[in-house]
């Protein structure tokens, strides 16, 4: 088996152009990279580098306008919206910024919702998703905190249920995109050790998760195994 | 500020609210208003244009501008005066007398006598001999007579033979078609025969004891016909009345007024709605623009500057809206004409500018009195915001939005209701029942909430929208069954009500009145009824008395103050007596002791002891043909007026009532193929009136279905206010929707998952506001059927499945148009944050 068969997550040459007022803007060039199973990747770069946009495309959020990703075995361009919906459901976790936490939906149901969205879980009951929700939000320490709405909990709370909705399915692959950029050095710090906790906290017999970091904060950056440093839309 | 500036400044401003107009949150407010003030201009437009007919048609009917009617013939200083003042006058006389035709036949029949210059105000029609018909403005030449076609018929005449009339013999020259100042008193039921005013003297009909009314007729300028009136008002004598223009068919008058009340006020319903959503899409506005505002802040705008621009926006946007509101309403009128034109006769006149300034005044009050409340906000954006985006707008203060809103819903129904008791009634009975179906609203929120655990994600979600956005759901759960409930109102319950009331009206009800039956005639003629098949009709003598003292002291219109009660007094009653109590007037109180000989005793209907104040045991005096007969309440019977039996107000016991001059009255049911058996019989007892009470039935029947067919379309505008909730509360969701769309595609959500949580959610809320509006409707319906019409009501499981099937389907369908765009959502828009 080669190293790239292995990779849960693999670019080639991307690609992103956008047209703008000012004419057509390159945010990405030429850019290729590897994720391995259980690896941690920091993408590093400072604000306007493409990092996010880089991370839409390998999350298959968006489709880029040259190169190819494939996630998890797929070539990502081969697949419509609702494809690569469905390969995302259950097998890629996200951590924003914003935290993005459903504001209708309490904690446990926000968490629950990855779960409910993958087919592989049709046949199972509700009682035992609720219960793998729960088991979920007691490893964040919110146990207590479930029947909670988002507008109840703290920004730190908030991000807390951000990262067990993200790990709850066991994804292969979890991107986190600026994870304590909206906290305090305070309330960031325990994130972070959750997040780096919890992506390699595997069950026995699963494979650990993959985390692709995108910060600008070198700090953060240096806790993972790998650096990919992003300048101007290129990898530096 | 110079003129330059000015002019700068508002291109600028103008320039900015074309920019705004993008919006869609201004696009639903004028929406709604367009709705508001159309339905409120097409009722508007329409009542304007009957009310125009009616004081047409009003001096038509009176004869006049003026009328006097007097038992007494009008002295000539009246005729002079008003012919010295510049006035146009006629006279008249009308009377009852019996005809006798070819084969001696007679015929009860009603003369009247005319000037030549009768009629005054409209036109006549006969027609000749040859069958021509004429439009006339003059009355016949003496020696000649016109009769309605019924009386030539029953005579055995036509047009060129000559008719006798009292010692007169008179040519008929034509057949009289249209008498435009008819009136509607019961001694006009019989036939008409007209003849010059000048002839009526040699009739030698008028003599001591003769019923003749006199009219005076005049017509000419306003004024001077009131100084004339103010000239002739000491003059007059008991027994002589004056009628203006608003005397002229009052039951009419009457109904039609009432009918343009409700109308109006069922407009409002759709003003009601619109401002709920106009709310909704104000408050949105607001949100949006607070970046704007506190820029504007930061850099030095005063809040009022603020508030100005902003608030000036929405009220250009009202004024465009409003117009373009009116010129809808404007052509919603020609079916609102074209449903209910023939209330009046003849052609309606074109409408005026009255309902232009109206439709405007209620989109600028609906504007200014649900949006304000929000632009206020806006004008107290802190200028910090600049620095730290959580700052939001200060909240709205619920009871100045609340205390706005009704300010400006009690004005438009203080207008329209035009009686401000009315108004304040219907202003709490709004507020109480939004305030029912709000709380109702929000339980049944509440109620579903156990049901998101037991569905899957879709119904979560769905579920989980409607709860959380608690008041916003609420207030369109309101909106919905609102406008449900005005349709199931009139779809459903409306036909079960009539269907209701046709079936409380028994298979054999009478059909066919015979008033006027001469003593001695009563027994002929039942046996002739009898002999051609009929069941043997029962005759209740009737005797006309007038009420004229309680307890023995004098009453008259003049003691009480309800209109109805004095017009009871001001003329006669038709009392009866009867050994037995009527088997369809059930005794309520007291006891039936009239069979008992001597006895003085009366029996009283319910309403009329109420409206009297009359307690058991009281003592009636009525004057009966010039005797006062004195009698005492033993008892009270309840009486269904709508039974179209015989009925009478006050029983006396016979021995009490029966030397008294009376004529017999019975009902009866007449099967359609025995028509021409009546005219042989009653050409043998010509002094009897038959009355076709069928005719009156299906008259009754056509209106109550012309105005409610016309209500239906009035709601159809409450139904289409609704809407614009609907979509009020789709646009100010939209930003969130598209975000939270954008995070479940992130997740994994496949575009089926959003759909089915859409429809979950909006299916959830039309199925609610349907069950909401089909209990109200039915509990409505009930109440309807057993306080107002008294009869007993099926709940109509339709009602539940129209109300709820079409809630869901509609609501859901409508839901899913507005925010299916929430679909096409790229995932990537949530890396972005939220705004």
């Amino acid at each position: 088996m080669d190293a790239s068969s292995q990779a849960v997550l693999e670019a080639t040459d991307l690609h992103q152009r956008v047209e703008g007022p000012s004419g057509t803007l390159d945010i990405l060039r030429g850019v290729s990279l590897a994720v391995n199973p259980g690896e941690t990747v920091a993408i590093l770069g400072a604000s306007g580098s493409g990092k996010s946009t880089l991370l839409g495309l390998l999350a298959g959020l968006d489709a880029p306008s040259g190169g190819e990703v494939r996630l998890l075995g797929q070539t990502i361009s081969e697949l419509d919206e609702d494809g690569r919906a469905a390969l995302r459901a259950g097998r890629v976790g996200f951590v924003f910024q914003s935290f993005q936490l459903l504001p209708a939906l309490s904690a446990l149901e926000n968490v629950l919702l990855p779960l409910e969205l993958n087919p592989e879980h049709e046949a199972q009951s509700g009682a035992e998703l609720t219960r793998r929700a729960n088991e979920a939000l007691d490893r964040v320490g919110l146990a207590q905190r479930a029947r909670h709405y988002p507008h109840q909990l703290s920004g730190g709370e908030q991000q807390r249920v951000a990262i067990a909705r993200a790990i709850v399915d066991h994804p292969a692959i979890l991107f986190a995109d600026e994870p304590t950029g909206n906290l305090d050095g305070r309330t960031g710090e325990p994130i972070i050790e959750h997040l780096f906790a919890l992506a390699h906290d595997a069950e026995p017999g699963r494979t650990p998760t993959a985390l692709l970091l995108v910060t600008h904060d070198p700090e953060l950056a240096s806790r993972c195994d790998r650096i990919i440093r992003i300048q101007d839309g290129v990898l530096a | 500020m110079n003129r330059h500036t000015g002019l700068r400044n508002l291109r600028g401003w103008l320039r900015g609210t074309w920019q705004e107009w993008r919006s869609a949150e201004l696009r639903v407010l004028a929406a709604a208003l367009v709705v508001a003030v159309a339905a409120v201009a097409a009722v508007g437009f329409f009542t304007d244009r009957v009310d125009r007919g009616m004081a047409d048609q009003a001096a038509s009917l009176l004869g006049g501008d003026l009328a006097i009617t007097s038992r007494s013939p009008v002295p000539d200083e009246w005729v002079d005066e008003a012919r010295e003042r510049g006035l146009q006058s006629v006279r008249s006389a009308a009377l009852p007398s019996v005809l006798f035709g070819a084969d001696d036949q007679s015929r009860l029949s009603s003369l009247r006598a005319v000037d030549p210059d009768w009629p005054l105000v409209g036109e006549a029609r006969i027609r000749d001999p040859y069958g021509q018909e004429h439009t006339i403005t003059h009355g016949p030449e003496p020696g000649e007579a016109w009769l309605e076609g019924a009386l030539l018929n029953d005579l055995g005449l036509e047009p060129g033979d000559t008719v006798t009339v009292g010692r007169r013999d008179l040519e008929i020259t034509a057949v009289l078609t249209l008498e435009p100042d008819r009136g509607s008193a019961l001694t006009d039921l019989a036939p008409r025969l007209m003849l010059a005013y000048e002839d009526l003297e040699s009739t030698e009909l008028i003599g001591p004891g003769s019923r003749v009314n006199y009219q005076f007729y005049l017509s000419g300028i306003d004024s001077v016909v009131e100084a004339y009136t103010d000239w002739l008002e000491p003059r007059l004598e008991p027994g002589q009345r004056i009628q203006g223009l608003e005397d002229a068919a009052p039951e009419l008058r009457a109904a039609v007024e009432r009918a343009e009340r409700f109308l109006g006020l069922a407009s409002l319903m759709a003003v009601l709605l619109a401002g709920a959503a106009i709310a909704v899409a104000a408050h949105h506005f607001a949100q949006r623009r607070a970046d704007s505002a506190a820029i504007m802040r930061a850099l030095g705008a005063s809040a009022r500057r603020v508030l100005a621009v902003y608030f000036g926006r929405v009220l250009l946007v009202a004024v465009i809206a409003s117009l373009i509101g009116l010129a809808l309403g404007f052509l919603a009128q020609f079916v609102l004409s074209a449903l209910l034109g023939d209330w009046l006769d003849g052609d309606l006149p074109p409408p005026g500018l009255r309902p232009v300034v109206a439709g405007l005044g209620v989109g600028l009050i609906t504007a200014a009195g649900f949006a304000l409340p929000a632009m206020l906000r806006i004008g107290q954006v802190p200028p910090l915001r600049v620095l730290r985006r959580d700052i939001g707008l200060p909240s709205a203060s619920v009871w100045l939005s609340g205390a706005l809103a009704v300010a400006a819903f009690g004005a438009l129904l203080w207008w329209q209701a035009a009686d401000p008791q009315l108004a304040l009634w219907v202003l709490l009975g709004t507020a109480g029942a939004l305030l029912i179906l709000g709380l109702l609203g929000a339980a049944l929120v509440l109620a579903v909430r156990p049901l998101r655990d037991r569905g899957g994600i879709a119904l979560r979600f769905g579920l989980a929208n409607l709860s959380r956005r608690g008041g916003l759901s609420a207030v369109q759960l309101v909106a919905f069954s609102v406008g449900i409930l005005a349709l199931l109102l009139l779809a459903i319950v409306r036909v079960d009500l009539l269907e209701a009331w046709d079936a409380s009206i028994p298979e054999d009800a009478p059909n066919h009145f015979y008033v006027n039956i001469q003593p001695g005639e009563q027994e002929p003629l039942a046996d002739r009824m009898e002999e051609a098949g009929l069941e043997r009709p029962q005759m209740d003598p009737m005797i006309r008395g007038r009420l004229v003292a309680i307890n023995d002291l004098p009453v008259g219109p003049g003691d009480f103050d309800d209109e109805r009660t004095r017009r009871l007094l001001d003329r006669e009653f038709n009392l009866s007596y009867a050994d037995e109590p009527p088997e369809h007037n059930p005794v309520v109180e007291g006891h039936w002791t009239l069979d008992q000989p001597e006895s003085d005793g009366l029996s009283v209907e319910a309403g009329l002891m109420e409206r009297l104040e009359l307690e058991l045991g009281d003592s009636l005096t009525f004057r009966i043909g010039g005797r006062a007969v004195r009698g005492s309440i033993t008892n009270v019977r309840e009486v269904n007026w709508d039974s179209f039996r015989v009925n009478f107000f006050v029983t006396g016991a016979p021995a009490l009532l029966d030397e008294q001059p009376r004529t017999y009255i019975t009902a009866f049911r007449l099967p359609e193929d025995m028509r021409d058996a009546q005219s042989r019989w009653l050409r043998d007892f010509p002094a009897v009136t038959a009355i076709d009470v069928s005719a009156i039935l299906e008259r009754v029947r056509d209106i109550i279905e012309q105005a409610t067919r016309a209500v239906e379309y009035v709601f159809l505008f409450t139904l289409v206010a609704g809407l614009t909730v609907l979509f009020a509360a789709v646009q100010a969701t939209r930003d969130v929707r598209r975000r939270e769309a954008a995070l479940l595609r992130t997740l994994g959500a496949r575009r089926r998952d959003i759909r089915n949580a859409l429809l979950a959610e909006f299916g959830t809320l039309g199925f609610l506001a349907g069950l909401l509006a089909a209990i109200i409707a039915t509990v409505i319906g009930a109440l309807l059927a057993w306080q107002v019409f008294d009869f007993d009501y099926r709940v109509n499981p339709m009602t539940f499945v129209y109300g709820i099937g079409g809630g869901t389907l509609g609501i859901a369908l409508a839901g899913w148009l507005g925010t299916r765009r929430v679909l096409d959502q790229a995932p990537l828009t949530v890396l972005r944050g939220p705004e």
